[in-house]
């Protein structure tokens, strides 16, 4: 097969799209225009509300009962898709356009088998026979690297783990060799490991297959791997496309700039560059103002210029031809100029020893009632959430603690903050042994040392108090203060320092945005001026300009208090960028602990190594190493008798991996490592991430 | 069948078998601990003391309660229900065929109100906001606020008094007649319908939202294959264990149907007993209500299993 690498596949001109509601009509999508040639990647970034998807639904005609295309068209393989029948629509839906979506447990139906929708595609668009439809789906679901596909046909969705969900998603569109895929967020619901081979793959059946890819994320370190343009999108319109390297080495559009700015960068930490939050929020479609959208947050507005008329896109030239921006201003404006007006901090001293785990434990019992288990009198299982975690935190430190989703950090945060209790070990703050006091028996003045910052801050705040009701309570019962008025004061202080206006005080949770409700999560953790705060991922569920305003205020708070700060995360880059320490964690084991520099360069734990490799940088000029795991984690009722890591370990160096626990060997004073592999080879192990030289801030090897 | 959805229905009916122990001890401690109010039920309020005394005596009423609750229960199983005072037959004479005529007037008003509540639902929620959903949801409210003892004064004036059409009497008193049927059922079905097609029709709303049916539809299936294989299977869920419900429902609250038309069965004769403090009648009106009550629960959590693979296979 040969393939035509110029034919245009998709391509869309001036596209306005609007919903209409019973408020009037919302325009969600101005002037949007997107070629698209055959086997090429373009990607569309920028953050929740921007239209991304909504561009999507447009190239599928699938907009609901109240979205509409005002103006422009819509050209599918030349043939404007506005004109088409519904039938003819139908017949491309799914045969030549094809989308994978962000939850892949979602978007397979619950009550059916797998077999059966894989089978149906082919069934409806071709009227394959059914026999003929099964051996081809199953011959699709190898082309997905999925192991005993056989045994797969017949699961139901929720019987498989997500990253075999997603696989499925993929393979059910790419079942009629599509020529366009449209992936929404493919991989934002999944783990970094299982994300990394999702990319890999995606990318290897698009060059077989020649597909065409319309990638949609907010992850700016993703699109520089997988796309070969970019289409930046603010507020309904793009702002600036252009090649993945233009963009990235020539960013033009002070949106573009700012997005740079949310992003920890491999080469800064927290002290050095604290991260640069956009100021103010994304406009509500009806609320745009005149000219360049961006402007009321843009540091490069000018009255008169840039709030005049509607702004186009102007071509900037250069290597690029196609890189355009939708600024009047683009030459006059720096990338620089925003990133340079940031002010280096102060790192925070550390004190002494805080935080002690030692030897902790944690197993949660489970009751099995099946048949089986009744004859064999096997009733009682174990959850192994934590085995044998070990380490020190100082005041002031900032200690990461990092893994993918089960391997037990969450299970280690509730113990720390006495939801549960351990089963063996001892967990020491300040030379207190709490880890067998659960939450109920411990005094406000340990609760008010010990406290705690959520994932989801919808969740987390109470919806019928207000902002200030919620903040002063926890001054009052751990009796820091006791008159209204002094409580009230210290109320205001905090909104002060987490950068909320005062009149928030009296604001309902409902009517903050999700990182104001963050903000809010974050003052209550520090209104009793804990010692120690446990964040459990607090800026995962947020965006990205969102997050790096959150995470601002997360340090200076930190700073403030000189708290001592537990970050859990599985997001690599932000942990590289404001921790001291790092524990990486698998299958409720550590594997390696040691000051961030230490775990970030060899020697590496093996699967340390595979996590790095599949963080996605936004940097042109990291080198990376790619390293893809096998397999899925293993369940932690029934984990591998050695290495908890050994299933999936691509340096595994026989038998013993499997049969016996590795030993920890120290790397460094408290560098730690869980391997059989010995140190020499573990050091001698080239370094996945390689930073160029930089004039300041030099980590080599980092 | 797999072991464990053998498990499943074996636990399941266990339970029903607790469920029943423990309400036939209520029923039992509420209606027979008191021997006095017993004899007063048997021999009516005008017996002397030395009677009821007699007749406690003869009855072996002055045993322990325990050893009279196994007795009740174990010839509950053999058949012998007691004797009712009221109409002066052993209870079983008199319940097993008014228990028939219920089971008949609500088989035909289930065998309409299913079908016409799921397609009345599933072609609201298909749509929803459409004037086909809005006019089916008015329909609905309209019909499930008129209570039953309005509807049916209604229904009588109009085709028994206005048109002339239907009898006004069901009381079958020369066997068996369809057209005596007619009424009831539609009392019913025009009580009940609204009721079960608002809730598939909230359910099917809710799938149609859902992220699969949108894959389903930009996979480019046929929007009729969309809706009888992908919606219609996760839709019916809901309202399947709402129809188990309404059997219930039926059993005990068809009084005022029953009652209107003159009708009977099943939910007359527990008035009845209920009336004339007719014990023995009480007792095992009770413990069928009660069974119904309970087997239907579990054909519920069985179907429910059925229908939904994520609790047949975990």
């Amino acid at each position: 097969m040969t393939i035509d690498y110029n034919e245009t596949v998709l391509e869309i001109e001036g596209l306005c799209l609007s919903y209409f509601i019973r408020a009037g009509e919302v325009p969600a999508v101005v002037d949007f225009d997107l070629k698209l040639h055959r086997g090429e990647a373009v990607g569309l970034v920028g953050e929740s509300g921007c239209g991304k998807s909504t561009v999507a639904n447009a190239i599928m005609q699938y907009m609901g009962n109240t979205g509409a295309i005002v103006k422009g068209k819509v050209k599918f393989m030349g043939n404007d898709m506005s004109e088409m029948s519904g039938e003819q629509i139908r017949q491309i839906r799914g045969k030549e356009i094809a989308m994978v979506y962000q939850e892949p447990m979602a978007a397979l139906n619950p009550s059916l088998s797998i077999a059966t929708q894989m089978t149906e595609v082919l069934v409806f668009h071709e009227g394959a026979a059914i026999h003929d439809a099964y051996e081809r789906s199953l011959n699709m679901l190898r082309d997905v690297h999925i192991p005993d596909p056989e045994r797969l046909m017949e699961s139901y969705p929720h019987q498989i783990s997500g990253g075999q969900q997603q696989r499925v998603v993929i393979a059910m569109a790419l079942l009629l060799n599509p020529s366009l895929l449209l992936l929404d967020e493919p991989t934002t619901a999944l783990d970094v490991t299982v994300e990394a081979g999702i990319v890999e793959l995606i990318a290897e059946l698009s060059s077989k297959f020649g597909t065409s890819l319309l990638y949609i994320s907010h992850n700016l370190g993703l699109m520089l791997e997988v796309c070969d343009r970019i289409a930046v999108m603010y507020s309904g319109e793009v702002v600036e496309e252009g090649s993945v390297e233009s963009i990235f080495s020539n960013p033009k559009h002070p949106y573009t700039h700012g997005l740079f700015g949310c992003i920890p960068m491999l080469h800064t930490d927290k002290n050095a560059h604290p991260l640069v939050a956009i100021p103010g929020q994304l406009p509500l479609p009806h609320e745009r103002p005149q000219g360049c959208y961006f402007g009321p947050r843009c540091h490069s507005f000018k009255g008169a210029v840039c709030d005049a008329e509607e702004i186009s896109m102007s071509k900037i030239g250069g290597e690029d031809r196609n890189h355009r921006v939708r600024c009047p201003r683009w030459e006059e404006i720096k990338k620089d100029d925003s990133i340079n007006r940031v002010v280096a901090k102060k790192p925070i001293d550390t004190g002494s020893t805080v935080l002690e785990v030692e030897n902790m434990q944690k197993y949660y019992v489970m009751h099995d009632n099946s048949l089986g288990a009744l004859m064999t009198g096997k009733r009682v299982k174990y959850v192994k959430a934590n085995e044998q975690i070990n380490f020190r935190a100082a005041q002031g430190e900032t200690v990461a603690i990092v893994g993918e989703s089960g391997c037990g950090k969450s299970t280690f945060a509730k113990v720390l903050v006495g939801l549960e209790t351990v089963t063996k070990g001892e967990v020491r703050l300040e030379g207190v042994d709490i880890g067998s006091m659960p939450v109920k028996s411990r005094s406000p003045e340990l609760l008010s040392s010990l406290q705690m910052i959520f994932q989801n801050p919808n969740d987390t705040l109470n919806p019928s108090l207000s902002v200030g009701m919620q903040i002063g309570r926890v001054i009052k019962r751990f009796g820091l203060e006791s008159d209204p008025a002094k409580i009230k004061d210290r109320v205001l202080q905090l909104l002060d320092s987490i950068k909320m206006p005062r009149d928030s005080y009296f604001r309902m949770p409902r009517q903050l945005s999700g990182g104001q409700k963050q903000r809010v999560g974050i003052a209550r953790a520090f209104a009793g001026q804990p010692k120690t705060v446990i964040a459990d991922e607090p800026i995962s569920a947020l965006d990205v300009s969102v997050a790096a305003a959150v995470t601002e205020v997360l340090m200076d708070m930190q700073r403030n208090y000189a708290t001592t700060l537990l970050f859990i995360s599985h997001d690599l880059s932000t942990v590289r960028y404001l921790s001291d320490r790092i524990v990486v964690m698998y299958l409720g084991q550590i594997m390696e602990r040691g000051t961030t520099s230490e775990v970030f360069s060899p020697p590496y734990h093996p699967y340390t190594e595979a996590l790095l490799s599949a963080v996605p940088i936004a940097d042109l000029s990291v080198e990376k190493r790619r390293i893809v795991l096998e397999g899925t984690l293993p369940s932690p009722l029934d984990p591998p008798r050695g290495c908890p890591f050994s299933t999936r370990c691509f340096r595994k160096v026989g038998n013993i991996c499997d049969e016996e626990l590795p030993p920890v060997q120290f790397a460094a004073d408290r560098h730690a490592i869980a391997c059989h592999i010995p140190l020499e080879e573990l050091e001698a192990v080239e370094p996945v991430i390689k930073l160029p030289d930089r004039d300041e801030n030099v980590h080599r090897d980092v | 069948m797999q072991i464990p959805v053998l498990v499943f229905v074996l636990k399941r009916i266990g339970y029903m078998v607790f469920t029943m122990v423990a309400v036939s001890l209520l029923v039992f401690l509420l209606l027979e601990v008191n021997v006095e109010g017993v004899a007063v039920g048997v021999l009516g309020p005008y017996s002397t003391e030395e009677q009821r005394n007699l007749w406690l005596e003869a009855n072996g009423y002055f045993r322990p309660a325990y050893v009279r609750y196994f007795e009740w229960v174990s010839r509950f199983f053999t058949g012998d229900l007691g004797h009712s005072v009221r109409f002066n037959v052993p209870v079983a004479d008199i319940m097993w065929p008014r228990l028939w005529n219920t089971a008949i007037l609500g088989f035909w008003a289930m065998a309409i109100i299913i079908p016409m509540s799921l397609v009345l639902g599933v072609l609201a929620g298909m749509k929803e906001g459409s004037p086909q959903d809005r006019a089916v949801s008015l329909l609905c409210i309209l019909t499930v606020s008129v209570p039953e003892f309005a509807t049916a004064t209604f229904f009588s004036a109009v085709f028994v008094f206005g048109l002339k059409w239907l009898p006004g009497i069901s009381a079958m008193t020369d066997g068996f007649d369809w057209v005596q049927l007619i009424l009831p059922v539609a009392v019913l079905v025009t009580y009940d319908f609204g009721y079960v097609a608002r809730m598939t029709r909230a359910s099917m709303a809710e799938v149609m939202t859902t992220a699969y049916i949108r894959t389903a539809f930009l996979k480019g299936l046929p929007y009729r294959i969309v809706i009888s294989k992908h919606a219609l299977r996760n839709a019916l869920i809901a309202p399947f264990t709402v129809i188990l419900l309404q059997f219930n429902w039926l059993l005990n609250g068809v009084i005022v149907v029953e009652f209107a038309f003159a009708y009977k069965g099943f939910g007359a004769l527990l008035l009845e007993a209920s009336l004339n403090e007719d014990i023995y009648l009480i007792e095992a009106c009770s413990m069928v209500a009660v069974f119904v009550a309970v087997s239907t629960q579990v054909l519920a959590d069985i179907g429910y299993m059925y229908l939904n693979p994520r609790i047949r296979f975990k």
